[in-house]
């Protein structure tokens, strides 16, 4: 499976992402500037945590228009997997390819910590390594990740089951019905506020996070 | 020929939080005026304002674009909402 990492003017998980997919998973992957225009040779798309365009405006307001989200929307339409982490969710939802919006913290305070998340979906390709109900550990590290969507909205994204992660315990952010990842309907794009790239190899202290990424390659090898 | 009237405006851009979205930033502020005494405070929510000047053939027309550039990119309809005050800055007369 080849994965291609986005690479923004500020953009600095990329190459901790490129690390899980190329060093642990041994997958091809490319670095893609936000200039260019041909992603058609990418499996996977992921948009890493960072501050792109230094989260001027508002956070991922100017990403969304870049030349290579132009084609992430092409390569998503056509069912192509696309998973949007921290400032990669913001991204999603200001490009629309998510519902609801990010707004900043409930309490203001940019959050760096390790919080327990409960998966609520595994049928996305993406969290499929996890099973229903499973409590994993993830860092977080952002201001602005209380998720936010209009009553109807909500209730849709609940209704068909979009929730993918959500805060186990204490609401870290003010997130609505503490959500912490959602995906559209199809599931084949997730956007996620934790980092499960930093919690990808057990050097570091936890493996939690490696399943998001492991998981596609099992089913992949299934498929064949 | 004939002439053609290309005028310059300034917009004065609003864009604020949904009445229905907490905002966090305004309730610290509004604590802080407590805390200096202004007990009579009842609400702080804080916005952003944004000065565009751009040219067009008209008002409509420059409240056209207006309209597109809040709702494409400097507001997000999500959580925010915005409002612009339109003036006319300059015109220019060219001939074609």
């Amino acid at each position: 499976m080849k994965f291609g990492v986005l690479v923004f003017p500020g953009s600095n998980c990329d190459r901790d992402v490129a690390y899980v997919t190329r060093d642990i998973l041994k997958q091809p992957t490319r670095m893609v500037w936000h200039q260019e225009t041909d992603i058609s040779d990418l499996d996977a798309v992921i948009i890493p945590g960072g501050f792109s365009y230094g989260d001027y405006l508002r956070c991922g307001a100017i990403a969304r228009f870049s030349p290579v989200m132009q084609k992430v929307v092409d390569h998503a339409n056509q069912g192509k997997l696309v998973l949007g982490i921290c400032n990669g969710f913001q991204v999603l939802t200001e490009t629309g390819l998510l519902p609801g919006a990010l707004a900043r913290n409930r309490d203001l305070h940019f959050i760096c910590d390790r919080v327990p998340l409960k998966v609520e979906n595994n049928k996305p390709a993406w969290s499929q390594g996890y099973q229903k109900g499973d409590i994993i550990t993830l860092p977080i590290a952002h201001g602005e990740g209380r998720f936010y969507a209009d009553d109807n909205t909500l209730a849709e994204i609940e209704g068909n089951g979009q929730v993918v992660f959500r805060y186990e315990g204490d609401n870290p952010n003010g997130s609505l019905n503490n959500i912490a990842g959602i995906c559209n309907r199809q599931g084949n794009v997730v956007g996620m506020m934790p980092h499960p790239e930093r919690a990808a190899d057990t050097m570091l202290g936890s493996s939690d996070g490696l399943n998001m990424f492991a998981g596609l390659l099992e089913r992949v090898a299934a498929l064949v | 020929m004939r002439a053609i009237a290309v005028q310059k405006y300034q917009a004065k851009i609003f864009v604020t939080l949904r009445p229905s979205v907490l905002d966090p930033a305004g309730v610290a502020v509004q604590s802080g005026l407590k805390q200096l005494g202004y007990e009579n405070v009842d609400q702080v929510r804080i916005g952003k304002y944004v000065e565009v000047t751009l040219f067009a053939d008209n008002e409509e027309a420059a409240r056209h674009d207006l309209d597109k550039i809040c709702d494409q990119m400097l507001a997000n309809p999500v959580i925010e909402n915005y409002r612009f005050e339109l003036q006319q800055i300059q015109s220019t007369v060219g001939v074609s």
